[in-house]
């Protein structure tokens, strides 16, 4: 698998994400600069989390204009796989790669901790190495992570089975939504199911000496899945 | 030309910061208060003379970029 990360100004844990792609498929991947028009042939196109322009504006505004998005749109609509992590979701959905959107958490607080999240398919790129209901505790680390779509939205996104990851507590079961997200929703698809948008950040729960390695998986599974 | 955008949550976007504005509003002592929304004030300067042109202008600014449809919503005002 050969994999791109895109670098915008106020990326942050990109080496993380990189480290995590480069354990599960045995390749380092490229970094590009949010300025460049052109992508090198991937098959994985990583926008990782931080705090690109400073979040002014709204989280991944006007990253989602970067010259490099064009780019990122172009590969998208051919199949080219994207995941989105945390501010990386934030500007798939501001660029219209994913639907919905990111709101201030709803207790106001910026939230770093463990959560957990279950596994709403194995049918998928990013999650094949999982099983469904698999519970992962996974860190997140953010301020606007409350995923708001209109209620027709949120129908469709369950009716097509689009839902990647829910916030759940430790045993499953549904009463632990840490931002205040719709459905307790913590990652979405688009309808391909090529591209991934989560907000929980699985590159930092890929290292057995960080304490957990629940995230590995969703590199595993894109390593076996784009090899 | 000048341009004033105001964006704002949709009614029944919950808006955490203006709840805090009015539970500390509350504990100064401010009495009778309503719901609280706080929103965005985008002031931009345009070369364009053509009230209508600077106002299509900003729409498409807005669109594009200064809102996003999924939860706000904008107004915007033109002075000569």
């Amino acid at each position: 698998m050969k994999a791109a990360v895109v670098i915008f100004p106020g990326s942050n844990r990109e080496h993380d994400i990189a480290a995590a792609l480069e354990a599960s498929s045995g390749r380092k991947p490229v970094f590009v600069w949010h300025g460049e028009a052109e992508i090198p042939p991937v098959d994985l196109i990583v926008l990782p989390g931080g705090f690109s322009h400073g979040d002014y504006l709204r989280c991944g505004a006007m990253a989602a204009h970067s010259p490099v998005m064009r780019a990122v749109k172009t590969r998208a609509e051919q199949g080219v796989a994207v995941l989105g992590v945390c501010n990386g979701f934030q500007i798939l959905t501001e660029a219209g790669l994913l639907p919905g959107a990111l709101l201030v958490n709803a207790g106001r607080k910026f939230i770093c901790r463990n959560v957990n999240l279950r596994v709403e398919t194995s049918q998928s790129l990013f999650t094949n190495r999982y099983e469904r209901d698999q519970v992962l505790s996974v860190p997140m680390a953010h301020n606007e992570g409350n995923y708001v779509a209109d209620g027709d939205e949120l129908d469709r996104l369950e009716g097509e089975g689009l839902v990647a990851f829910r916030y759940c507590r430790a045993d499953g079961g549904t009463g632990d939504n840490p931002n205040g997200s719709a459905r307790d929703i913590a990652g979405v698809f688009n309808r391909s199911k090529t591209v991934l948008g989560m907000m929980p950040h699985p590159e930092n729960a890929s290292d057995p000496a960080v304490g957990s390695i629940d995230g590995k998986g969703l590199f595993d599974s894109l390593a076996a899945a784009l090899k | 030309m000048k341009a004033r955008v105001r964006v704002t949550l949709k009614t029944g976007v919950l808006d955490p910061q203006g709840k805090a504005i009015g539970h500390a509003l509350e504990g100064m002592g401010f009495a009778g208060l309503g719901e609280i929304r706080q929103g965005k004030l985008i002031e931009i300067d345009l070369a364009e003379r053509d009230p209508a042109k600077a106002r299509a202008q900003v729409e498409e600014m807005c669109r594009k970029l200064l809102a996003n449809p999924v939860m706000e919503r904008y107004a915007i005002d033109i002075e000569g």
